[in-house]
């Protein structure tokens, strides 16, 4: 198996025979660890054969680590089992919270970044590693609120849990431009600010503008292909500070493999060029 | 999902602001709490309104394949846009989403019309839970075959982890759940009668067979830990004349036991 990955892809069902049999030097697949929370059965034995051939990534939407409480005992538990099944190549989660109080809303929700959000956060962060018995990488949420109350930007804040907690982060770069569309802010900044030597993985994804607001509203919905926009600013990410394990995160209108595999081939340009190795 | 439950600091900004988010989530029709409402008020609350009960509406639909193809794709999503309202999912796997949607289609007046809803729904069910149950292989055959009968007669056979089993006593529930799973041409005629079926996975995929009451009534017994000769007479009371052997090598041969026990008696 290689040991340095660079372009990887959203693991599917439906693409589990082309992805075993797919053969490319750094190449690697990601999952979100919640579709495998099963006893046994075909899904796990897919992932474990993929695994033989490929990294694989564990990218959980539903720790819900900006939730005020702890995360969920029974959840992290099979999270760790299934680490120590598939020996993942990286994990992450999410700066957002999904289940509270026993119900799970499957969306990731925003939060104002407050000192106690902070202090909450990073001692479920540091609850999670310590479970996993690993470091975890913090993925940066696509926000479509105006929201009072921050004490915190959300840069700074993730760099102070990265201090605290010894975290990795997970840039996603369609996350930073459809918040930056959203909110007002320039997307090229934050992504010229991000802590470099913290970033563990870089997503990229395409979105939709909202059916009634139109493009005045980006919905991350992970179902088209990387806007041109978003491609730009993962150059110009990559140049600054090199090489890292980029996912081309598709969940939705699933294309054929092959398809998806041609935007792979898009970053695996971008991550080799001389500049990217430079950096 | 969880025995345990999270202490949660219930009078934190943080923790007032999550459950006023979460209760404005799924109940547009509430007046939000006053710290949020400047948020709930801004067109772009919807994108997580609609992502939230989209996400649990995809859940219920893909875990009830048969249900959608019965009753078409929006009358399902209409359906499961109610049950969730209902019945939120508590476990972030949502793959095990709808444990309870065959009882609420059951007391769903718009389902009236189809009474056999309910039990289909529990067949789409058993399915996942097959499709998901712990690996392990099925008793081959030819290990029972080559028992004394009286070995075997004395043997307690414990049912396959992956294997569920249903009689329906009022309608053809089987027949009409498997005409509407994958691409198979249903039969919009289906005799009308009684039928069961036994779902199991062997090894890596799911199968079933067609059972009648007797071997329900079989299954039933050795779940319950009787030994074959107890269970057969358990078969015999409910039907009164069973092909022992046949009924045998039908579930032998989908799979149906996992293990093998040997009593002394």
């Amino acid at each position: 198996m290689t040991t340095v990955l660079t372009a990887g892809l959203s693991l599917k069902p439906q693409y589990y025979e082309a992805a075993a049999a797919c053969r490319a030097d750094g190449l690697w697949f990601e999952v979100h660890p919640e579709n495998y929370m099963v006893a046994g059965g075909p899904r796990l034995a897919w992932l474990e054969k993929i695994r033989e051939q490929h990294g694989v990534s564990l990218h959980g939407v539903a720790l819900s680590l900006a939730a005020d409480t702890e995360p969920d005992v029974s959840h992290l538990a099979r999270l760790a089992s299934l680490a120590q099944r598939v020996q993942p190549t990286l994990m992450s989660e999410h700066l957002a919270w999904s289940t509270w109080r026993g119900a799970y809303h499957p969306d990731l929700l925003p939060f104002p970044r407050t000192d106690a959000a902070l202090l909450r956060i990073a001692d479920n962060i540091s609850r999670t590693q310590d479970a996993l018995q690993r470091r975890i990488a913090i993925e940066n949420p696509s926000h479509y609120l105006r929201m009072d109350g921050h004490d915190w930007n959300e840069i700074d804040f993730l760099t102070e849990l990265v201090r605290r907690t010894g975290c990795g982060l997970l840039l996603d770069v369609n996350n930073v431009y459809v918040s930056a569309n959203n909110l007002g802010f320039s997307a090229a900044d934050y992504v010229d600010a991000f802590p470099a030597e913290a970033v563990m993985e870089i997503h990229l994804a395409g979105h939709t503008p909202d059916p009634k607001l139109g493009a005045t509203l980006l919905v991350d919905t992970h179902d088209a292909p990387v806007a041109p926009e978003v491609w730009a600013l993962y150059e110009r990410l990559i140049r600054r500070i090199g090489t890292r394990p980029t996912l081309i995160e598709r969940d939705d209108n699933l294309p054929e493999f092959a398809t998806l595999f041609t935007e792979r081939l898009h970053a695996e340009r971008v991550l080799r060029t001389p500049l990217a190795c430079a950096a | 999902m969880s025995a345990t439950t999270p202490v949660v600091a219930v009078n934190s900004d943080l923790a007032r602001f999550q459950d006023a988010f979460a209760r404005t989530l799924l109940d547009s029709s509430a007046p939000p709490d006053a710290h949020i409402a400047n948020l709930v008020s801004q067109p772009a609350f919807a994108v997580y309104r609609n992502t939230v009960m989209k996400g649990c509406i995809d859940a219920v639909q893909a875990n009830f394949p048969a249900v959608t193809r019965l009753v078409g794709e929006e009358w399902m999503r209409a359906a499961a846009a109610d049950y969730v309202r209902t019945a939120p999912p508590t476990d972030p796997a949502l793959l095990h989403y709808g444990a309870s949607f065959a009882d609420f289609l059951a007391h769903f007046e718009p389902a009236a019309e189809f009474p056999y809803l309910p039990g289909v729904a529990r067949l789409d069910r058993c399915w996942i839970e097959a499709h998901t149950a712990t690996d392990e292989n099925a008793i081959d055959p030819a290990v029972l075959a080559a028992l004394a009968p009286e070995r075997l007669a004395n043997a307690i056979l414990r049912p396959h982890a992956a294997a569920r089993w249903a009689w329906f006593p009022g309608a053809p529930i089987y027949n009409i759940w498997s005409g509407n799973r994958g691409d198979a041409a249903f039969d919009s005629q289906p005799v009308w009668k009684a039928d069961g079926v036994l779902i199991t996975r062997p090894r890596n995929v799911v199968t079933w067979i067609e059972l009648d009451a007797a071997g329900y009534a079989f299954m039933d017994a050795c779940a319950a830990g009787l030994t074959v000769a107890d269970a057969a007479d358990a078969a015999l009371a409910t039907h009164g004349e069973v092909d022992f052997a046949r009924m045998m090598s039908a579930l032998m041969t989908a799979g149906a036991f996992g293990a093998i026990r040997h009593t002394a008696a």
